[in-house]
Parts: structure tokens; sequence; C-alpha cells
């Protein structure tokens, strides 16, 4: 393209930017309209790829077309694969989009759109994005090795075993988490209860066909099992109708925990081909499927934004997330603008199928930037709702009461107006009873969804339809990341511990496979016990704990990037790395740190234990607790977040540190010692059979 | 594959929905048999090739951690 052309156009995308964000600034008081949303996140992700992107790969990384990268020296059909960019991108944002990017800016939404917008595209250019193409470019320098490898060859073997044991902490919280997304989604809701139970019997069939009747058939399988899906969604209908059948389907809070953590390991032990990889597939088709039509519904319809660009929440006393803007808007949106995890996936199987350098920056960079956009428009799904309705839908009752009236006056106090009339008509919309307190994020973007899906196709006679399609969609997809991340802390548990035990190890063996497994389902099942019998609905608590720990392992993982850039003597350009990994140990330490020892008892561990600890002392009981046992454990458990929150901190400070001592080895040695593969010489393994 | 040489590519629906299909087997950890079973030829003649089937088992086994740690995991 000739230079003027080019220098017009961006200009003209750097204008719109501004002139989007512009609009979505000043309009206080009067709602806006999504477009302005997407406009400049759009225009900013464009602008970040286009230039931030490029100097990275080359003035930063020196990019090299003719190196020859793992898939093409390794090269062995099976995981080292040279792959069209295009199908290589795909694969690795299906690995990275969860459901965490859907739920974090849902939360976030209580202080309004524009300081999660922001974050969203601010942080994802800066941060999230270079840390995905960081790693990712790492790894396939290093024959596609793992995170925890990465860190063990270049900052030393206890560093590397720290991390290690900070990514297993990191898995429990999150699966618990997710679990307790799922279980506040579904208790007392017999239709979301029925289409989820429904999806066991639907995957075990899938199974059975996909091993036996048609081996390796995943579209017929996958159609198969869509088609069954749907039909249970419908079927849900008629359950919920009916008095006797309803009932069986309508489950409190604590019997689902039990469920889940029983589910949890048997799914985990049983054959893969039974349930977890057919429910994968489902699960995967429909998240690809669910993020493209939310997109067509947010094009179609493009709704306006009822949510004030910024409420008065952003002082920390919102119902939804305790604590102030920061350290926990960045803590609560956790996934969307940078996510950890992306660091395990970046140098999982993508870097193994990675057919030449120059392509790291589009699969990296754009995968994560795609993100990004899906995580705002979660936020356009919950922002779009009437305000009143999301504080309705993710206060707990011990704020806004149980019944609609109490609700509708409680939240119209804080300058949200709703009437309890509202509040029914949203539920009966639904095909719930209730929509109060259904916390979590995850019903909350399916009200969202359904809203801006029934505008596109159905019209309100199909909300519901919608709301339990969204419903099922993130349980099922919570469900199989439930089951998978218990295999993967299973193993990493036998990894651990045949450190010190090598028998642990041994692949296949009953006792030890039993063993982590049940170590790991008690791990998690432990904290999402006791999220669902919070009073201030769980997610309060334990959300920021997975926050915190997500961005944790993104310090982490830009720790190593920044030891990477000082042994390649690319010093001067470290800032790229450095820059995001200060603000995330900021963010994570201030946030860890109040989370033990703030004054505040809704955010602070150790006021909460004061509180029922000295309440236990004049032998008073305070809800939720009922009996003095309740109390104790209360009590107890407070003290098991605190150590938990105390323990993180000290992995990610101890990593730091280990960060700081590889930095400055780096910069007193004279030449680059950063141990890449070299690049005439590849190390031919044999090929795996 | 990239290729310089190549001329221009033509909107070629039958190789989209080729591209398509690798693409969401892929997604799910499935990678292309049939580039398996060239590699295999061209590179390991006379070695054994595992059938589709086998080479479907044998992928979907690894994908989630039989023959040492378990690769997939997501959350966001």
């Amino acid at each position: 393209m000739p230079r003027i052309l080019s220098a017009t156009l961006w200009t003209g995308v750097g204008a719109a930017a501004l002139f989007a964000l512009y609009t979505l600034a000043v309009a206080r008081g009067e709602s806006v309209n999504a477009l302005w949303l997407v406009t400049a996140a759009i225009c900013i992700y464009l602008i970040g790829f286009r230039f931030y992107a490029t100097f990275i790969a080359k003035r930063v990384l020196r990019i090299d077309p003719t190196r020859p990268t793992p898939a093409h020296r390794l090269n062995d059909g099976l995981d080292y694969v040279p792959t069209n960019k295009y199908v290589l991108f795909g694969h690795h944002f299906a690995a990275i989009a969860g459901a965490g990017p859907l739920v974090g800016p849902v939360l976030a939404a209580q202080m309004g759109y524009l300081p999660g917008a922001l974050w969203l595209v601010i942080g994802v250019v800066f941060a999230g994005a270079v840390q995905d193409f960081l790693v990712l470019f790492i790894s396939t320098r290093r024959d596609g090795r793992s995170l925890g490898d990465l860190i063990k060859t270049e900052m030393g073997r206890t560093a590397g075993l720290v991390a290690m044991i900070g990514i297993l902490a990191i898995m429990v919280v999150l699966i618990a988490v997710l679990g307790l997304v799922v279980i506040k989604a579904l208790a007392d809701s017999p239709w979301g209860t029925f289409t989820v139970f429904a999806t066991l019997p639907i995957a075990l069939s899938m199974g059975v066909f996909g091993r036996f009747l048609r081996p390796g058939r995943i579209g017929e399988m996958s159609i198969i099992g869509f088609v069954l899906l749907i039909s249970s969604i419908a079927l849900g209908r008629v359950v919920s109708e009916n008095p006797t059948l309803a009932p069986l389907f309508t489950f409190r809070g604590e019997s689902l925990a039990l469920v889940l953590i029983g589910y949890g390991f048997i799914a985990s032990v049983l054959p893969v081909w039974l349930l977890l990889a057919p429910r994968d597939y489902l699960a995967t088709f429909l998240k690809i499927g669910t993020i493209v039509s939310l997109a067509l519904g947010v094009f179609v319809v493009w709704p306006e934004l009822k949510m004030p660009g910024v409420t008065r929440f952003i002082d920390g006393t919102g119902p939804v997330f305790a604590g102030s803007l920061f350290p926990f808007l960045f803590i609560t949106i956790a996934c969307g603008a940078i996510s950890g995890f992306h660091a395990l996936v970046a140098s999982g199987t993508t870097p193994k199928m990675i057919d030449n350098e120059r392509q790291i920056p589009f699969i990296g960079y754009g995968a994560m930037l795609m993100e990004s956009f899906v995580a705002i428009m979660a936020l356009i799904a919950a922002t779009a709702l009437e305000p009143g309705v999301y504080f309705a839908m993710n206060s707990a009752p011990a704020i806004i009461g149980s019944t609609p009236e109490a609700a509708a006056q409680a939240i119209s106090g804080w300058g949200f107006a709703i009437s309890a009339q509202d509040l029914r008509d949203i539920a009966q919309g639904v095909g719930e009873k209730t929509v109060l307190s259904r916390t979590g994020g995850a019903p909350t973007l399916a009200v969202g969804m359904a809203h801006i899906l029934a505008s596109a196709v159905g019209g309100a006679g199909a909300r519901a339809f919608w709301y339990h399609f969204a419903i099922l969609f993130e349980a099922l997809f919570i469900l199989t990341t439930i089951d998978a991340g218990t295999r993967v802390a299973r193993f990493m548990i036998q990894d651990l511990v045949g450190n010190f035990f090598p028998a642990f190890r041994k692949p296949g063996a009953m006792l030890p496979t039993l063993a982590a497994t049940g170590l790991a389902v008690t791990g998690w099942g432990w904290f999402l016990y006791q999220g669902v019998v919070d009073p201030l609905g769980g997610i309060n608590t334990l959300w920021p704990l997975f926050g915190v720990a997500n961005l944790m392992l993104a310090a982490i993982a830009l720790t190593l990037c920044s030891v990477v850039l000082f042994r390649m003597k690319r010093e001067r350009y470290a800032f790229v790395a450095v820059l995001p990994g200060a603000w995330l140990y900021l963010c994570t330490l201030t946030a860890g740190l109040e989370k033990i020892f703030a004054s505040d008892p809704r955010i602070g561990f150790l006021a909460h234990a004061r509180r029922f600890g000295d309440a236990l002392a004049r032998d008073e009981l305070l809800a939720p607790a009922k009996t003095m046992l309740d109390m104790r454990r209360i009590l107890f458990n407070d003290y098991i977040d605190a150590t938990l929150a105390t323990v993180l901190i000290a992995l990610v400070v101890t990593m730091g540190a280990f960060g700081l001592r590889a930095i400055r080895a780096a910069l007193r040695s004279e030449v680059a010692t950063t141990k890449e593969t070299p690049h005439g010489l590849p190390e031919l393994r044999p090929a795996e059979a | 594959m990239d290729c310089p040489n190549c001329v221009p590519p033509r909107l070629d629906l039958s190789r989209l929905a080729a591209r398509l299909r690798e693409g969401a087997n892929l997604m799910v950890g499935q990678p292309d048999y049939d580039v398996y079973a060239r590699h295999r030829q061209t590179r390991h003649a006379g070695e054994p090739i595992m059938t589709r089937e086998e080479f479907f088992l044998e992928r979907q086994a690894r994908r989630y951690g039989e023959g040492g740690g378990a690769r997939v995991f997501r959350c966001c």
C-alpha cells in the first residue's frame, strides 16, 4: 500500500477511536449506544496490533522468518506439525477463551461500563496480548517447552518448583470459583438443573457413539449432541412446569455443591472418551457458536448501555464485590485484559505448530485481542440491562432482602429506580421463579444475552429459551473445565509428590491416582462449599482470590519474559514486559494484603474473623450461622482464606526475587545468556512413534 | 502451508470448507490425519503408520493427559 494511503487510513482509525472514546466519556446521565464502545475497542485493537505488536516483533524480539520453528525441526505429524496460521489462530483462541472473560466484566459492571471497558482495551494492548505474544515466542524458540520448564531453565530449579506450586494453588481456587458460578446459576432452578443434568447422558451416548459406532466422527457426534442439547432445553421447560417433576430437579446450593464434588471425583477418573472428550467437543463448538451469535446479536441490535459510565460504587461500597477501584477493578476483571492462564496455553500446544516465526504476533497477540473483545461484549450484555435489574441479580440477600419488594426498595434507594413488578416480570420473562441474588455473573450475562438475542431472533417469547441456552452453555463449559482441571491438578500433584516418592508418579497406578484425585477434589471442594454457605454469596470472597491468583500467574509469566529479554541483552526494550509486570505486582500485592488486613470485614479476612471471634466470645450468633458450630467454622474458614492469600503473596514475592536476581546476573554478563535452541543446529529428537 | 510462489488465493469454497473443518478439529485437539500419514510415508518410510481410528484415539488420549501431563485446561 502506498505510504500516504496507509498514513491516512491509520489516522482515520485513530480519529475514530478518539471520537468514540470521547462520546463514551462525555455521555453522563444519558444512555449511550454500544456502537461507541465497540468502535473504540476495535480501533484501539487495530492500532495496538499494527503498531505495538509490530514494534515488539521487529525491534524487541527481532523475529527471524528464516529460523526453522519446532514444528519443522521436530515435525512428527502429531504434536509438532506446521499449521496454517488461520487454523492455528482458531486452535489457540479456542484454547484461551473460557468462562472467565464472560464473568469478570459482568461483575466489574457495578462500577459502570467505563472503568471496565478502559482496562479491557488498554490492558490487553499493553499487558495481556504482550504476555501471550512473548510467552509464545519464548516457547517457540525453545522447542515448545512449558512455562514451568522455561522458568526452570531461565531462572533455576527452585524458581521452577515455586512456579509449579503456584500454578497448582491457582488451579484449585479457580475450579472452586467456576463451580460456584454454576451452582449460583442452578440453585432453585429446575429448568436449568434439568438441562445441565441432561448433558451427562447426552455426553455419555456421544462418547459411546464416537468410540464404537463411528470412531473419530467428531462432526456427526457433535451434531447429534447439539440436537439433543437443544431438545433438553425445550424439555426443561416442561419439567419446570410439571408439579411432580419440578421438585426432583430443585436443589439448594449446598446439595448441588455436594453433587458437584462427587461428580468431579468420578468424572476425572473415568476414561476420557466416555465423558470428558465428547463434552469438550460440545462445549468448544457451543462456545465458539455462542460468541459468534452474541457478536451478531450486538451488531444487529446495537443495544443502549443503560448503566451509567461510572457509578458511585467506585468508592468500594458496591454490593457485587467489595473494595475500591484500585486494585479491585483489575482483580475482578481477572481475565479479559490479561490472564496468567494464557501463559500455560502459549507454552503448550500452540508453539509446536507455528509454521513461521513471523506468524507469532498474529496468533499470540491477535487471539488475545479477540478474547478482550469477547469480554467487551459480556460487558455490553450486562450494562444493557436496567441497572436496577443488574443490582437485584448480583447483590446477596443479606444486602437486598429476599422479596422483590424489599429488593426494589433497597436498590431504588441507591438511585437505580426499579419496581417490584419489574423484577417479577424479568423473572417470568426468562422462565424463572426469581432473579434475585443470582450472583456469579453467569445468570446476569444470560439475561443480558437473552435480551439481545431475543431482540434479534424470536422476540420476547424467546427470552426464556435464550436465557436457558446461555446458562447451559456456561454450565457445560465450566463442568468440562472442572473435570479437565481436576485431572490436570491430579497430574501435577502426582508429579510434585513424585519428586520425593517416585512411585507416586507411575502412570496408571490405582492408589496414587485415587489419592491425588481425592486431594485435588478436596482442595477445590472445600473452597466451593465454603463459598456456597457464605452469607455474602461466596462470589464476594472467592472471585477476588481467583482474580489475584490468575493475575499473579501473569505476573510470574511476565517476570520470565523480562528475565529472558535481559538475558537476550535487549534490556533497552525490556520495558514491554517489565512495566505490565510491575503493574500486576502492584495490583495483586495490594489486593492480597487488603484481603488479609483490611479493617472492613467485607474485604479483610482477619477483620471478618475478628467480628465472628468477638461474637463467639460473647456467645452471640451472627447471620448466617445458626449454631455455635457454624460460627466456629466461619472463623476457621477466614483463617484458611487468610493463609491462602498469604501463600499466594509469598509465592509471587519469591518469584519476583528470583526474577531480580536473574536480571542482575544478566546485566553483569557481557554476552547474551539466554538458552534458546540454536538457529542452525536443530536438536533432532527421534520422532515419536 | 504458506508458500511464496503460490498464485494469489481465489475464493475457493471447497478449500475454505476443508480449512474450516481442519480448524474445528484442531480446536478439539485432533490434528490432520492426512498430514500425519504423509509425514510418516515420506520421513519414516517402512515404519508403521497408525490407522485413522488409532490416530484419533491416540490424539484423544494425549489431549486429556495420558502419557504425561494433561494438556487441555481452560478458564479464561
